[in-house]
């Protein structure tokens, strides 16, 4: 069963992304658990990926340090093995299609049953494309995470008909990275998917400061940040725990502000 | 083709965000292609700009020298801009106008395609910019420099490998950040759908040609078309108006680079295993867990890790056939064409030219081949003499 509801039970959400071995997988375990205990209410696991064509360049960078050390996805599975162990955080993998592909879709997704991972977020997998791993992932009771952009106007309807989990709404045109403001209409865009679903909306990209999760957190029913914390990973490397914790809390209040 | 399938390949795998767009984009292309002003507008660009038809030639000289079928060369090295690439662009550049975009972005190896987008761009004034691995902006200084005269702003791509995929992927995140005023212009029959249609539809006119030409010269068909394939947008062209011609051998050369049991080549349809990246379902280069290979090729047209969607289809369902081609034998096979019939050729045509030079020999002289000579050498000639040890001091 997807833990995906609890993360929206305790105010709003504070979803918090990372990329799996930067620096370090015994990092990246570390990092998660220190995240959910400052208040993150989901994790998003990053799979690294050669070509990671969504991402700006903070997250392009992490991607490239996780595969310097050749992190390979059964060592990311590793990760939630040891993260499992001490939480019930619900965690979710965002990961490009063809790492998945390649394992194998029955493979994986029984992996991700075994282990508890709770939803699955591919950047380059829309709705014409998600019977690719659709009936598998269902089966094995991982959640396929649905993306709206503000380009998705009528294809909400569809979209969001159909999704599971939560609905990642894509604040702002172009790849990952922080933005020091969006100017997307979320409210509509919000209506419109509320129109349609009764699933938690969760808004990301381009978010990284408290004053925008404060304004997110007012429309929304949760925030995604995951260049901001990806960059506190980059400046501090092995040290960044303390920094990680007090950023996620400063975020997941401002959120409930 | 139902949704951009071929068989098991192709697809639309992509952002959200693009989604729409490649919706939009497959609906007006559909539209235009069927109003008779927008084609007789390509059409007559395509004569009197690019210099269509290009011309059918009888190879004599390397046709007796090797001894076997008569070769003969679709000559797309003439067309404006010294290769096919001109095709493709002044039909989507033409279209992107008509949609009303005022800005088209292209991704380019080699140079031709970035070349050939800048110059569609600014005949038909749109405001034009190229992304270009940071390696191939060091072995193609002179076409970064011929982009640049013709008004588009390069960038010289710096992540991943530097060279073709990951100017790809720039171009792809660029695009996503400008849906509404820009069209991305891709140079090959890849990418997400309808780019691997749209692509070979424009580039079909080459089979087209050809077709009639050989019918009119030779009174009947070749016995083999070749063509090199990177992403294979010149071997779709070359090879779509024949599919139906099930006597005509269709032949891919892809980049064997230092040799295909060596980590150093392009060559997908050979080593690569199905996977799913810049959009498509196809044939990938990869390692382990999937992430896309670094792929090496003394040809920076052809290093590509991974080759369009059809041709994979074409493949499995054993239509086409695709060899790998290393990089000495392409460098041979330069020298070769330039010695023999005074054309230098393209160094990813080269490839081609390559393996009918292996074949022609053991072919009846009833038997013709035809080499897709894609584009011209001037731009390689540097790094050719490079690769042969030649110093050449500016």
């Amino acid at each position: 069963m997807s833990k995906i509801p609890n993360a929206f039970k305790n105010g709003k959400a504070f979803i918090g992304f990372l990329t799996a071995g930067d620096p370090t997988c015994e990092k990246t375990v570390e990092y998660i658990l220190a995240m959910e205990e400052a208040g993150c209410d989901l994790i998003e696991i990053g799979i690294p990926f050669s070509d990671p064509m969504a991402e700006g360049v903070v997250i392009q960078d992490a991607n490239v340090r996780a595969l310097k050390h050749n992190t390979t996805t059964d060592d990311v599975f590793d990760i939630v093995r040891q993260v499992r162990a001490k939480t019930d955080v619900p965690l979710v993998f965002l990961t490009y299609i063809n790492p998945v592909f390649f394992y194998g879709y029955e493979k994986f997704f029984k992996r991700c049953a075994e282990l508890g991972v709770d939803g699955i977020i591919s950047p380059d997998l829309p709705y014409e494309e998600k019977g690719e791993i659709a009936d598998i992932a269902r089966k094995n009771g991982v959640d396929v995470i649905s993306l709206i952009a503000p380009t998705s106007k009528e294809r909400i309807q569809k979209i969001a008909g159909d999704a599971t989990g939560f609905i990642y709404v894509v604040s702002s045109l172009g790849v990952t990275g922080m933005r020091s403001e969006i100017k997307t209409d979320l409210n509509a865009i919000l209506k419109d998917i509320r129109d349609v679903t009764d699933l938690p909306l969760a808004v990301g990209f381009g978010i990284n400061t408290p004053q925008q999760a404060s304004e997110i957190g007012k429309i929304a029913d949760g925030v995604i940040v995951g260049s901001a914390i990806v960059k506190i990973i980059e400046e501090h490397g092995q040290n960044a725990k303390d920094a990680l914790k007090e950023y996620v809390s400063a975020m997941k209040k401002a959120a409930n502000e | 083709m139902n949704n951009g399938r071929y068989g098991e390949y192709g697809g639309q795998y992509i952002s959200e965000t693009l989604m729409n767009e490649l919706l939009y984009l497959e609906e007006q292309y559909h539209h235009y292609m069927n109003d008779p002003e927008f084609v007789e507008e390509l059409n007559t660009l395509l004569r009197e700009y690019a210099g269509r038809p290009s011309l059918l030639y009888y190879a004599k000289r390397m046709t007796e020298d090797l001894g076997g079928a008569k070769i003969y060369l679709k000559r797309e090295d003439l067309n404006h801009t010294g290769a096919h690439k001109i095709n493709n662009v002044l039909g989507q550049v033409l279209l992107a106008k008509k949609m009303g975009k005022t800005r088209v972005i292209a991704e380019t190896g080699a140079g031709q395609h970035g070349v050939a987008t800048a110059t569609a761009a600014a005949l038909l004034d749109m405001e034009c910019e190229v992304f270009m691995g940071e390696v191939d902006t060091e072995r193609q200084a002179l076409n970064v420099y011929r982009m640049e005269l013709l008004g588009a702003k390069v960038h010289s791509v710096k992540s991943g490998t530097k060279t073709l995929k990951d100017a790809v992927n720039d171009a792809f995140r660029d695009w996503i950040a400008r849906v509404h005023d820009t069209n991305y212009v891709i140079g090959s029959t890849m990418g997400p759908h309808p780019f691997p249609m749209i692509v070979r539809d424009f580039q079909a006119v080459i089979s087209k040609e050809a077709r009639q030409q050989f019918l009119d010269k030779e009174g009947k068909l070749p016995t083999a078309v070749i063509a090199c394939v990177g992403g294979g947008s010149n071997a779709m062209g070359a090879f779509y108006n024949f599919i139906d011609d099930e006597e005509v051998r269709l032949i891919g050369c892809e980049a064997g680079g230092k040799g295909v049991d060596t980590p150093y080549n392009a060559a997908a349809l050979t080593n690569g295993k199905i996977g799913i990246f810049h959009g498509m379902k196809s044939i990938f280069n990869q390692g382990d867990y999937g992430q896309i290979a670094p792929v090496y090729s003394v040809s920076a047209g052809l290093d590509y890790p991974g080759v369009g969607p059809e041709h994979a289809y074409l493949r499995d369902i054993g239509r086409a056939e695709y060899v790998p081609i290393n990089d000495e034998e392409a460098v041979d096979a330069f020298e070769y064409l330039s010695r023999m019939e005074g054309i230098i050729p393209a160094i990813e045509s080269a490839h081609a030219v390559a393996h009918a030079m292996k074949i022609a020999p053991e072919m009846d002289k009833d038997d013709i081949i035809m080499i897709c000579l894609s584009g011209r050498g001037d731009k390689d000639v540097r790094s050719i003499a490079q690769y042969r040890g030649v110093d050449l001091n500016e």
